[in-house]
């Protein structure tokens, strides 16, 4: 639900960035968003385009990048894939990970006009 | 309600203090503050935010910039153009941004961060499904700890200012949030509560949020920890479920304990589970009904508390002695 939130958050930036940098129409936009990260891109797509009209970025494409989770694995001392949060290491089969990425939540770039 | 900053639906206590004036996607807030507060702290704002702590001035958010809540610290969600011409679009450009989407969040909570630190406040951001028993256990801790630290809360929740009227009931200070629609609490209501609330300088703030395992977890409060209370009545493999909350938690609290002897609830099982999300979390046994385990909270409170004044008598110590030497050049 809180995607909503996150949602506005994008139209935020958009709408203050075409005052920024004097465009008028948002096409496209561009997001990193990490396989880790408290977002869900189904229902964030969903958000945008419930809202996204009558804003700069009415109709505008929105694209998801996702970002592979990966982690720190203390026991291995190298940085292995982190397919979800418990995952253990995919060497070692130990729990001590510690998140190095994964978990973004990014504006990238927008196409504009 | 505005799911951006809140505001729509806000109760604060019984009054209502704020008259928004939102027009939203475009977001031109006219927020007519009166940011008259007596704050007898020392603003030395030396830590790198540019605050503009205009208290006092009726401003009014007209600017054709773009920053908001100038009189809470510079806010700028435009970095400048970085813009990079593609050729072979049309009239189409690509303007790159590379922004936290959750950006918005985490200035107010930087302020938020920092006015707790100045004054001293100890915040603990409390997060849990609905039914862990987060109230009793407030309740039960205010009445613990209330003749050693002064205590406020702001309580968090869809509707109904009963949360903030059981913790009224103890004597604390206590404020309601209603988000209305909304799943968490964000860095902007937790902004406006405090102010409403004054919390007392180096006083425990513990803010309830919204009965939730999910959404509550993207929201940095400003909070100096997130406490994750998980009952012994739910499900052991809630940390495997909502990893993502007990990923952000410092400590997890095992609450009512008492009933472990009825049902087939496997402490190793879980504290082993939150490890896998979170190597480093703390672990806390309690029954905030039968007081066992509590005293272990309060020593984990204390010793937070203890840090946290060290870090605030260390930073008036490097201010004093700049006085002094700035004395002596006189």
């Amino acid at each position: 639900m809180h995607e909503m939130s996150l949602t506005e958050g994008i139209l935020r930036v958009l709408e203050q960035q075409a005052a920024a940098q004097g465009f008028t129409r948002v096409v496209k936009v561009r997001l990193e968003i990490g396989e880790l990260s408290a977002v869900d891109p189904e229902s964030l797509r969903f958000c945008f385009e419930a809202i996204r009209d009558e804003t700069v970025a009415d109709g505008a494409e929105l694209e998801i990048i996702p970002l592979p989770g990966r982690a720190f694995c203390v026991d291995c001392g190298k940085e292995v894939p982190l397919p979800h949060r418990f995952a253990v290491c995919p060497d070692c089969g130990g729990g001590k990970l510690q998140l190095s990425g994964g978990d973004e939540m990014r504006i990238k770039d927008l196409e504009v006009e | 309600m505005c799911g951006v900053c809140g505001c729509g639906s806000e109760t604060i206590g019984e009054a209502h203090g704020h008259d928004h004036g939102h027009s939203h996607h475009g977001h031109s807030h006219s927020h007519p503050h009166d940011h008259d507060h007596d704050h007898d702290h020392d603003h030395d704002h030396d830590h790198g935010h540019d605050h503009d702590h205009d208290h006092g001035h009726p401003h009014d958010h007209d600017h054709d910039h773009h920053h908001e809540h100038a009189a809470r610290g510079d806010i700028h969600y435009g970095q400048g153009p970085a813009g990079s011409h593609v050729p072979g679009l049309s009239q189409a450009r690509m303007v790159k941004i590379e922004q936290d989407i959750l950006g918005y969040n985490n200035g107010y909570a930087a302020e938020n961060r920092a006015m707790f630190e100045e004054n001293g406040i100890l915040a603990l951001n409390l997060v849990s499904s609905p039914g862990s028993g987060k109230t009793t256990l407030l309740c039960r801790t205010i009445a613990d700890l209330k003749d050693r630290h002064s205590i406020a809360v702001i309580e968090g929740d869809q509707q109904t200012s009963n949360d903030a009227d059981r913790i009224r009931a103890t004597g604390a200070k206590a404020l309601q949030v209603n988000t209305g629609k909304g799943c968490h609490l964000d860095a902007h209501m937790v902004g406006h509560a405090t102010e409403k609330l004054e919390p007392a300088e180096d006083s425990l703030l513990f803010i309830e949020n919204v009965g939730n395992l999910v959404c509550p977890a993207a929201f940095d409060l400003g909070e100096a920890a997130k406490v994750v209370i998980l009952s012994v009545t739910e499900g052991e493999d809630k940390p495997v479920k909502y990893p993502d909350m007990f990923a952000a938690a410092e400590v997890m609290i095992l609450n009512k304990i008492d009933l472990l002897p009825y049902l087939s609830f496997d402490v190793e099982q879980c504290v082993a589970y939150a490890r896998r999300v979170n190597p480093g979390i703390g672990v806390l046994k309690v029954s905030a009904t039968s007081g066992e385990g509590l005293e272990d909270w309060y020593r984990w409170i204390g010793d937070r508390r203890q840090s946290l004044l060290a870090g605030r008598v260390a930073r008036l110590e490097s201010k004093l002695a700049a006085l002094r030497a700035r004395m002596d050049r006189a």
